[in-house]
C-alpha cells in the first residue's frame, strides 16, 4: 500500500451488489474527503457470472485508469468463487482478502493457493438475514473491509452512511436500521488475522 | 464557486445535459451509453427540464429526429456507443453537410464484430469522415467540460457542424470519480442560448434543407463545409479560453504532459493518458526524459500545432485505440506521421495499436512502450512501425 493510495478489489457474482458495494465505498470514501475511483469490469452480463470491481482510495488526486492488479486489499462476495478464480492474484502479503463465509479464517486459509498474508471471514448471510431478512451481502461486506482496511475512520464512515442510507432511502424509511444494524454488527463479528 | 461532487462519466453527461435543458433530445439506448438517455429521462419525469424527450425505434431515427429538430431552429442533443453510431451513419452526413449543430454525446465503444461491449475508439474513429467536430475526454471532470464547451463550438456561426463529445465507454463512463461542477446558473450563462440565423420554422426566411443538390452547387458547398471545419479551430481555442476564464480549467487542441525537454513521447486520446502520466512521472524519477500528447481535439485536426509539439522529440509512438484495418496502422497515426512530415528533422515514429475491444492497459505496459522508444533512440533503428501491442500470446508482442 502506498503512502497515499489504497487499491481494493471486488470479487461477486452478478446480482449480488458487489459493484453497489464498491460504489457505496468510494462514496463513503468521497464524504471523508478522499479522491475516490469505483469501476466495475463487465464481461458477459448476467445474473451469477463472476464479476470484479475496483476503488481505489486516495489523499492525492489519481489519474490511472487501469484495472488494479497488485490490490491492498481483496473482497470476496460469494465463497463459492474461491474455487474457480484466483481471488489473492497479485494481493499485497502485507494487505488481507475478507471473504463471506461462515467459516472460519484457518478453514479457508488452505483454498487461497499460498496466500500469505491477512485473511478475513464474515458471515454477511446470516447478518443480512438476521436484520434485513433478505440476502444483501454488500452491507455488510463493505462494514467489514472497512474495518479490516481502516481506508476510513470507522465512526466517520458509520455516521457517512446512516446519511447516505437516509438520502438514498428516503422512500423506504424502514429499511434504514436494518442496514445500519448489518453495518455494525458486520464490524464486531469479521474475524481473522 | 464550483461544486464538489463524484459522478460516473455518464452521470456528469447527463447532469451537464440537465443544466443546459436542450429543446430536444432525441433517445434510444445502447451499452455503456444507456445511462445518459435513462438518467435524462428521470429529469423529464420529475419536470426538471422542458426538453422534449422523443423515444424512438433506432438510432438511424435519434439522429434523424436531431436533424429534423435541429432544421426548425431547436438545439437538439443525443447519445449513443457502438453499433449505435454505425447505424446513424448515413444520417451523420446529412447533419453535418446541413449544417446542423446537432450535440452528441458519443461513449465509445468497440464496434462489432465479435460481438463485445468494452471500449476502444472503432466508432468514433469509423465516423472522423462524417463532417462532425469530435472532442475526447480522459475522465468525467473532461467529459462534463467538454460537453459545456461543445454548443458554443458548434452553433458559432463561422462553424455550424455537429459535434461528438466522446468519451471512453465504462472506463470513463461507469467509473465514478470526484469531478467539480457548475451551478445550473452559471453552466446556462455560460452555454447561452441558440438562436439560429435561420431554421425551417423561421417564417419571415422561408427555406429548404436538404434538397438535391446539382453538379454546379454541390461542390461549393461541401468546400464551404470543409472552410467551417477549419474556421472551428479558432472557435475552439476562444470557448476554451472563456471556459478557462470563467471556470478556472484550461483547454487546448490537445494537452502536453512533460513535454518541455521530452527525448521519447506518446500521442494518444482519452483514458489512458492518465495512466500514461503515472507512467511519466515514474520513468521522470529515474531521469528518463518522457512526454505524452493528449489529443482532445480529432476533428478538426490540428496538424501545423501537433507538429510543433513533437518537434524535438527523437522518437514517438502513437497509440491507437481503433484499428483502422488500413493494412499501415491506425488513423491516429495516419494524422500524426502527416502532422510531422514537414518538420525539418522529423521524430521517429511507430504506431502502436492497444486497447482493442476493452483489452486493459496499465502503467506497466505503458512503460514497455516507453522503453521501446528508448531503444529506438539509442540503436537508430525503428524496426516495425506498425505494432499490436497488449496480445495474450508473448509470441505475437514486439515490446
Amino acid at each position: 500500500m502506498s503512502e497515499t493510495m489504497t487499491e481494493i478489489r471486488w470479487h461477486g457474482r452478478g446480482g449480488q451488489g458487489a459493484k453497489t458495494a464498491c460504489l457505496l465505498l468510494a462514496d463513503a470514501a468521497f464524504a471523508s474527503g478522499k479522491y475516490v475511483q469505483g469501476f466495475p469490469e463487465y464481461g458477459p452480463e448476467r445474473m451469477g457470472v463472476p464479476i470484479t470491481a475496483y476503488n481505489r482510495i486516495s489523499s492525492v488526486p489519481c489519474t490511472i485508469h487501469s484495472n488494479i492488479y497488485n490490490p491492498d486489499y481483496v473482497v470476496v462476495v460469494d465463497e463459492s468463487l474461491l474455487s474457480s478464480v484466483d481471488v489473492t492474484a497479485g494481493l499485497s502479503p502485507e494487505g488481507a482478502v475478507v471473504i463471506n463465509s461462515p467459516r472460519s479464517p484457518e478453514e479457508l486459509r488452505p483454498l487461497l493457493r499460498g496466500y500469505t498474508g491477512g485473511v478475513y471471514t464474515i458471515d454477511a448471510r446470516s447478518i443480512s438475514e438476521k436484520y434485513l431478512g433478505r440476502y444483501f451481502p454488500n452491507t455488510p461486506m463493505l462494514a467489514a473491509i472497512v474495518k479490516v482496511s481502516r481506508v476510513l475512520e470507522p465512526e466517520r464512515f458509520v455516521a457517512d452512511m446512516e446519511a447516505s442510507f437516509h438520502h438514498k432511502f428516503a422512500t423506504k424509511p424502514q429499511v434504514i436500521e436494518g442496514n445500519m444494524k448489518c453495518l455494525t454488527e458486520s464490524m464486531k463479528e469479521v474475524r481473522g488475522a | 464557486m464550483s461544486i464538489r461532487e463524484r459522478l460516473s462519466g455518464n452521470e456528469a453527461i447527463a447532469t451537464a445535459m440537465r443544466q443546459i435543458d436542450p429543446d430536444v433530445f432525441a433517445a434510444f439506448p445502447i451499452t455503456p451509453s444507456t445511462e445518459i438517455p435513462q438518467y435524462f429521462a428521470q429529469y423529464v419525469a420529475d419536470g426538471k427540464v422542458g426538453t422534449e424527450y422523443v423515444t424512438v425505434e433506432s438510432e438511424h431515427s435519434s439522429m434523424s429526429t436531431c436533424i429534423g429538430a435541429s432544421a426548425a431552429g431547436a438545439r437538439a442533443v443525443t447519445a449513443t456507443s457502438s453499433a449505435g453510431l454505425a447505424f446513424m451513419y448515413e444520417v451523420l452526413y446529412v447533419a453535418a453537410s446541413s449544417r446542423l449543430p446537432i450535440t452528441l454525446a458519443c461513449v465509445n465503444r468497440t464496434l462489432t464484430g465479435p460481438i463485445n461491449i468494452n471500449n476502444d475508439h472503432s466508432d468514433s474513429m469509423g465516423a472522423r469522415d462524417s463532417g462532425w467536430l469530435q472532442i475526447y475526454a480522459e475522465n468525467n471532470q473532461e467529459a462534463y467540460d467538454n460537453y459545456l464547451q461543445a454548443m458554443r463550438i458548434s452553433e458559432h456561426p463561422d462553424v455550424r457542424l455537429p459535434i461528438m463529445i466522446c468519451q471512453d465507454g465504462f472506463i470513463t463512463s461507469h467509473a465514478v470519480e470526484n469531478i467539480l461542477l457548475e451551478s445550473d446558473e452559471d453552466v446556462k450563462k455560460f452555454v447561452g442560448e441558440y438562436h439560429p440565423e435561420h431554421a425551417l420554422m423561421g417564417r419571415d426566411h422561408p427555406l429548404a434543407v436538404g434538397p438535391y443538390d446539382s453538379c454546379p452547387f454541390c461542390m461549393e458547398h461541401k468546400v464551404q463545409q470543409a472552410e467551417a471545419m477549419k474556421n472551428a479551430k479558432k472557435v475552439i481555442l476562444d470557448v476554451a479560453a472563456d471556459f478557462e476564464k470563467t471556470f478556472g480549467r484550461k483547454y487546448g487542441f490537445f494537452e502536453e504532459y512533460r513535454m518541455e525537454d521530452a527525448e521519447v513521447a506518446l500521442v494518444l486520446i482519452g483514458s489512458t493518458a492518465g495512466t500514461a502520466k503515472a507512467c511519466v512521472e515514474k520513468l521522470r524519477a529515474q531521469g528518463v526524459k518522457a512526454g505524452l500528447v493528449k489529443i482532445r481535439v480529432f476533428r478538426p485536426f490540428p496538424m501545423e500545432e501537433l507538429a510543433q509539439a513533437l518537434k524535438n522529440v527523437k522518437a514517438v509512438a502513437v497509440m491507437d485505440k481503433s484499428e483502422g484495418y488500413s493494412g499501415c496502422g491506425g488513423p491516429l497515426f495516419a494524422e500524426t506521421r502527416s502532422a510531422c512530415y514537414d518538420l525539418p528533422t522529423p521524430p521517429k515514429m511507430v504506431d502502436v495499436v492497444y486497447g482493442l475491444a476493452g483489452r486493459d492497459c496499465a502503467v506497466e505496459d505503458i512503460e514497455k512502450v516507453y522503453r521501446h522508444l528508448l531503444k529506438i533512440v539509442e540503436t537508430g533503428e525503428v524496426g516495425p512501425r506498425y505494432i499490436h501491442f497488449g496480445q495474450r500470446s508473448s509470441q505475437e508482442e514486439v515490446l
